[in-house]
């Protein structure tokens, strides 16, 4: 092997790291503010020691249930946007961690992920997520904002999210929210906590 | 007993039965107008007492021991005197014209009308502004500015003028006929003149409470009338010119063209009215039942009441059509509630809801306007750039505004926004508001209309102390009332808009 070679091996092995730690990084990255350590002792997701986590931040609502907070969370250590999207978005319809509460009816599950070359995502639910709705502009807001930031703020790949249900195009949850088109994230429902 | 004595008491008792007045009160509030039934005793004007508890929900009680009738109203209390013309409100003695007497039967006790604002008003919870020349019992903060007309010449032309005052905004519309004043106002105080003069046959109160009609001559021709402010008082100067004559003598030769600035229309036409038409929206309804209190309370039933009560409101005080998206107990699909407004031309989109929140403390009310995403933002700039004008018959030209049926908002997302501003500090003063009273949202049901719109979350159902308020028809005349502010306060805006 001659010595210019090696210097382009070494160059690849360096790149490869610096690779990782950047995706590390952007998958770290926060919607707006430090977000609320909910600990690790009651945390569903927690790591155990031969799978690799990555710390993502997922929506839930405040403890007055007025606001988004977003709460750091340990996920699974997923190959690619689109799985590690999946994993983001089945910790995101856990029940919340105390002292926040759910915003997503309980039962919800994740039918599907994927992301369109326009860098807009689609989520698809199951039904629960309409049905088992309570209602009011002010939850469903909740509700479909808590799904938006959970992929834009840790995806930073993706700007717009579109929620789908039961792998249809709906025009709301409950009767308010327009969900016929991909929405941006709305800073304005999310409170920043110490 | 003596004959004198016996003709004295009979005399008495004939006195107390008494004389009805010349006309009944007319109780104006915000909820309308009803007549209010008074008797003459002695040259005083009498209300019944029992009359005063009903209209008023105020509970009377008689205490022989202190010689008093006791008027209670939410604990606040007033004591008048049967023997001596006068009250005690809170410490402080009121005079009054004549002290209460006994009807004939002696069953009912009969007290000055000046009883209700004297003593009445100062524990009620509104105001109580007796005028007795115009008959008007008034209760609560109403505009009923004192409107007089009179006929200064019978010419022709004949020259008419109607002041109001306080100042009030009036729009004058010219029908066949007639000229019909609109003032803006809860109910107007009149002061007409009994008969016409020359080409105006009468001035009379219109068929709405704030209308007034100048009915003209059959040999009218011409009417105008020229609305100024001038300090504290609006005067509207009416003048009514002779219709040409068909047989008269040919004209002489026409003289030279008068200059463009005088070629003014001998009409004074008043533009279409900036609302004619408002959309009620009662959220929910039918399979879709909305939010679900604990309790039970449907956010769908609540929705329906509150928009049959402010539809009666706008009905009646504004004399402006109301269309409901739904009168029943029926599921009507987001894009059905949008066409019936967009089908009716509405001016004015007002949808209503109850609000749900994940924890059960959350209250108060909060209004939404529409947010634009980004393609509702490319279609606003779209409906600005984008205008097509075609070919009419004619010759002349029609702008089409140009703009996709599903974000007709887009074009009024500024109007959308003053109107929210509106319906924000007008709930302020009547209910309680939510931690976020003003928002943007991205919500279905707006973003189809093609009018000024927003929606009204209510109060939130899933608190239980709110439950049991939503149902009463204090919260629900509370809202209806605070959205008709609203509605009169965008009509105002959008009337100065229209000032060149």
């Amino acid at each position: 092997m001659t010595r210019r070679r090696l210097l382009q091996s070494a160059a690849v092995v360096l790149l490869l790291a610096l690779a990782g730690w950047a995706v590390s990084r952007g998958l770290d990255r926060l919607a707006g503010g430090p977000p609320a350590d909910a600990g690790s002792s009651a945390d569903p997701t927690a790591p155990s020691a031969d799978v690799r986590h990555i710390t993502a931040t997922l929506f839930f609502g405040s403890a007055d249930g007025q606001a988004l907070v977003g709460v750091r969370r340990e996920v699974p250590l997923a190959d690619g946007v689109v799985p590690q999207g999946r994993e983001i978005l089945t910790a995101q319809l856990q029940s919340a961690p105390e002292p926040y509460v759910s915003v997503i009816p309980q039962g919800t599950t994740l039918r599907a992920f994927y992301i369109t070359d326009r860098g807009d995502a689609f989520i698809d639910l199951s039904g629960e997520v309409s049905s088992a709705h309570g209602g009011g502009s002010s939850t469903e807001l909740l509700t479909v904002y808590a799904l938006v930031h959970a992929v834009t703020a840790n995806l930073p790949s993706i700007r717009r999210v579109q929620i789908l249900v039961d792998g249809r195009e709906v025009d709301t949850l409950a009767g308010h929210v327009d969900l016929r088109r991909p929405l941006d994230p709305d800073p304005s429902l999310v409170r920043q906590e110490p | 007993m003596s004959v004198p004595v016996l003709l004295l008491l009979l005399a008495s008792l004939l006195q107390a039965q008494g004389t009805p007045p010349p006309a009944p009160l007319t109780l104006v509030s915000r909820e309308g107008r009803r007549p209010v039934q008074t008797t003459m005793a002695g040259g005083q004007e009498l209300i019944a007492l029992d009359e005063v508890a009903a209209l008023f929900q105020v509970a009377v009680r008689e205490d022989t021991l202190a010689g008093g009738l006791t008027l209670t109203y939410r604990g606040r209390t007033a004591v008048v005197s049967v023997d001596r013309p006068m009250a005690s409100v809170a410490g402080r003695v009121v005079a009054l014209p004549s002290a209460p007497v006994r009807s004939g039967a002696g069953r009912r006790w009969l007290v000055p009308v000046e009883l209700l604002p004297r003593v009445l008003g100062p524990i009620y919870d509104a105001r109580i502004e007796l005028r007795r020349p115009s008959r008007l019992l008034i209760v609560g903060d109403l505009r009923v500015p004192r409107v007089t007309a009179r006929i200064d010449a019978a010419g022709p032309p004949t020259r008419a003028t109607v002041e109001i005052a306080p100042a009030a905004p009036v729009n004058v519309t010219t029908e066949a006929g007639r000229l019909l004043l609109r003032v803006d106002a809860d109910a107007l105080d009149l002061g007409l003149p009994a008969d016409g003069a020359g080409l105006i046959d009468q001035i009379r109160p219109g068929d709405q409470p704030t209308t007034l009609v100048v009915v003209l001559d059959r040999s009218a021709g011409a009417a105008r009338a020229m609305p100024s402010e001038a300090g504290a008082v609006t005067r509207v100067v009416v003048e009514v010119t002779p219709a040409a004559v068909a047989d008269a003598p040919p004209p002489a030769p026409p003289p030279a063209p008068a200059p463009e600035s005088a070629a003014v229309p001998p009409l004074l036409f008043a533009p279409r009215p900036v609302l004619q038409t408002i959309v009620i929206d009662p959220g929910h309804g039918g399979d879709d039942r909305g939010v679900r209190g604990a309790g039970g309370t449907e956010e769908k039933q609540i929705t329906l009441e509150v928009a049959r009560r402010l539809r009666a409101l706008i009905e009646a005080r504004l004399g402006v059509r109301v269309v409901l998206t739904r009168d029943d107990d029926r599921t009507v699909g987001l894009d059905d509630r949008t066409a019936a407004a967009n089908n009716s031309k509405a001016d004015l989109f007002l949808s209503l809801h109850l609000n749900a929140a994940p924890a059960a403390s959350v209250a108060g009310a909060e209004v939404f306007h529409l947010r634009l995403d980004q393609e509702g933002d490319a279609a606003r700039r779209a409906a600005d750039t984008d205008a097509v004008s075609l070919p009419v018959l004619g010759g002349a030209r029609r702008t089409i505004d140009v703009i996709r049926w599903d974000l007709a908002q887009a074009r009024h997302v500024d109007a959308s926004a003053v109107l929210a501003g509106m319906l924000e500090e007008e709930l302020r003063a009547h209910v309680t508001m939510g931690s976020r009273p003003l928002q943007e949202a991205l919500l279905r049901v707006l973003t189809g209309v093609n009018m000024p719109a927003a929606l009204v979350e209510m109060t939130y159902l899933t608190n239980a102390g709110e439950e049991g308020r939503v149902r009463s028809e204090e919260f629900q005349n509370a809202v209806a009332q605070s959205i008709f502010g609203a509605v009169l306060r965008f009509r105002a805006h959008l009337e100065a808009l229209r000032q060149p």
